[in-house]
């Protein structure tokens, strides 16, 4: 990208000032040059890409289910979620029912990562705008969410358990019970941060009234997620269009008209409330007993005991493992709602054993987008919030 | 669920050929998904009728992306992704385009959000946009050769490494 911005009319005394791509504000490497009159902005221009691994090429190269490991690495606070929209997306692809106890699981395990990513969004948000202790509570009880993962996954960050007609493996026995030590401890611990933020002087100083956009604006430049919910539009893929069995559970959609960075603040805070909501019915719906996996020959792998003691069984699990499976031609489009916004999954099929195409819409990518709308006109200080209340993921922009 | 899904297609469809007789081309469903081929040269007039009908709503345009299915011929197929949030519907708007003549009018000035989607397939598919306010690169380099998500275009390893060799020894300006 060329290093010069077109200069505004009568731009005689404004100044170039190129912010990125490695400041800490900027949640990873994002470049933003701005142009500056005074310390007003005047012209914001993004300049992304430093992150960009190919991700999608590299899905074509795979097979259907090895290219959910490269799913993890995109938005890298959310990996759960977009192992879910993967798999949800050649699940439709292939025409295949999930059992309940799974999507139950599913649905528990991507509220507790909705949890943790907002925990992580509410520390750096905090600490870029000079409050420090946030952050270190924030990452005190993400700690624990990353715990319960390494206890179910084996892995605190990079799941990948979310595996195409199920989950990876049985979650150990006692896990429920640390889920619920977790619940029972988080609406206290929301409120000691709201208690931090929510009153304070300097933070509604740096938050109210900045980084407005309008409910029509949002939605023209496709925003979503607690940005547009801030915005005063209730657009939510779990209720809208329920996917994983979300249509059984009971959860306030919060929205509010502000549409500044102490709405969208709020918003966060009280859908992580929310989120405890469907966690605590999960963990009394999950039933005890019961397939983790669909059975579906040929696609999904068999049980450890069936391919060791049944010819068939062995002869699918080889074929699984080294050829894929073929689903049939055509393409399937799922949203869900990421703690970011909607995470939407294209894949379309040739019907041979690697996708056609991939193609990840990520929310952090076009949420981005609106970035100059929000901080043109505002002061320099307030980049840094705006930036921050967008809740970007570099990994998930540049993918 | 999939009975009311091709009920809202047929909504759709309804809508657009009762406006004009030729505007699509091409209805096709699956998995409960309604794609709908519509002509290049309709397609920012068939946008536009999706974006203001009263029927339609469909006012958030989530996805644009692009397959690459050479060697076959028209290898593009651009597909967008409209959601109409009043009417809880999603449809996607598809037109395909041949390799030697990548061309298609820009939905910007229908949907303000399709900036940065045409600039990744510009910049990955080497699809021009006409009308764009701001067509660049966005993901890769402004000097990068080449556009990687094509299928001809190797995963692994240089496409052509003398190409590449000669321009690691030209002399910088």
């Amino acid at each position: 990208m060329s290093t010069t911005v077109e200069t505004a009319t009568g731009a005689a005394k404004t100044m170039v000032l190129n912010m990125g791509p490695q400041h800490p504000s900027t949640h990873g490497v994002l470049r933003i040059l701005l142009e500056l009159d005074g310390e007003t902005v005047v012209k914001a221009v993004p300049d992304l890409g430093y992150l960009h691994t190919g991700i999608e090429k590299s899905c074509e190269d795979k097979t259907y289910s090895q290219a959910i490991t490269l799913t993890d690495r995109m938005d890298y606070l959310n990996p759960l979620g977009n192992n879910l929209v993967y798999c949800l997306a050649v699940e439709k692809l292939l025409g295949i029912e999930i059992p309940k106890r799974a999507q139950y699981i599913r649905v528990l395990l991507v509220e507790l990562q909705r949890i943790s990513s907002h925990l992580v969004w509410l520390g750096t948000h905090a600490i870029d705008l000079g409050a420090m202790t946030v952050f270190l509570y924030c990452f005190r009880e993400r700690e624990e969410i990353l715990k319960i993962f390494e206890f179910v996954a084996g892995q605190r960050m990079m799941t990948s358990y979310i595996r195409i007609g199920g989950l990876a493996l049985e979650p150990p026995t006692g896990w429920l019970q640390r889920v619920e030590k977790f619940i029972n401890m988080m609406p206290s611990r929301i409120d000691d941060y709201e208690s931090l933020l929510t009153g304070n002087r300097i933070w509604i100083g740096r938050t109210k009234g900045i980084g407005y956009i309008s409910a029509e604006d949002a939605i023209a430049l496709s925003m979503t997620g607690p940005t547009l919910r801030a915005a005063g539009v209730a657009y939510d893929n779990r209720k809208l269009f329920p996917y994983s069995s979300y249509e059984e559970f009971e959860f306030d959609v919060p929205v509010r008209t502000d549409s500044d960075c102490f709405g969208r603040y709020m918003i966060r805070v009280a859908e992580m409330r929310e989120s405890l909501k469907i966690v605590r019915q999960a963990m009394s719906k999950i039933p005890s007993e019961g397939p983790i996996r669909t059975e579906a020959p040929g696609i999904v792998p068999p049980e450890r005991e069936k391919m060791k003691t049944e010819m068939e069984a062995l002869i699918y699990h080889f074929k699984i493992f080294t050829e894929g499976f073929s689903p049939p031609p055509g393409e399937a489009f799922v949203t869900v709602e990421s703690p970011r916004g909607e995470l939407g999954a294209f894949v379309a099929s040739d019907g041979s054993p690697k996708p056609l195409r991939v193609h990840f819409r990520s929310p952090s990518f076009i949420n981005l987008q609106a970035l100059p709308k929000l901080i043109e006109g505002q002061l320099i200080s307030d980049v840094i919030a705006c930036i921050g209340t967008i809740d970007i993921v570099l990994g998930d922009v540049d993918r | 669920m999939t009975e009311n899904t091709s009920q809202n297609a047929n909504v759709v469809v309804d809508a657009l050929r009762s406006w004009s007789a030729n505007a699509i081309s091409e209805v096709s469903e699956f998995r409960g998904e309604t794609t709908i081929v519509v002509a290049r040269n309709v397609l920012r007039t068939v946008a536009e009728r999706c974006h203001q009908d009263e029927k339609l709503q469909f006012n958030l345009l989530t996805d644009a992306t692009c397959v690459d299915r050479f060697p076959m011929e028209p290898r593009f197929e651009l597909n967008y992704h409209l959601v109409s949030i009043p009417r809880r519907q999603k449809v996607r708007l598809r037109v395909r385009l041949s390799g030697d003549d990548a061309v298609v009018d820009s939905l910007v000035p229908v949907w303000p959000g399709a900036n940065w989607l045409e600039r990744e397939i510009f910049d990955l598919f080497g699809i021009r946009f006409t009308d764009h306010p701001d067509l660049r690169r966005i993901l890769l380099p402004d000097d990068w050769e080449g556009y990687p998500l094509r299928k001809d275009y190797p995963v692994e390893g240089y496409r052509d490494i003398s190409a590449i060799a000669t321009r690691y020894t030209r002399p910088r300006p």
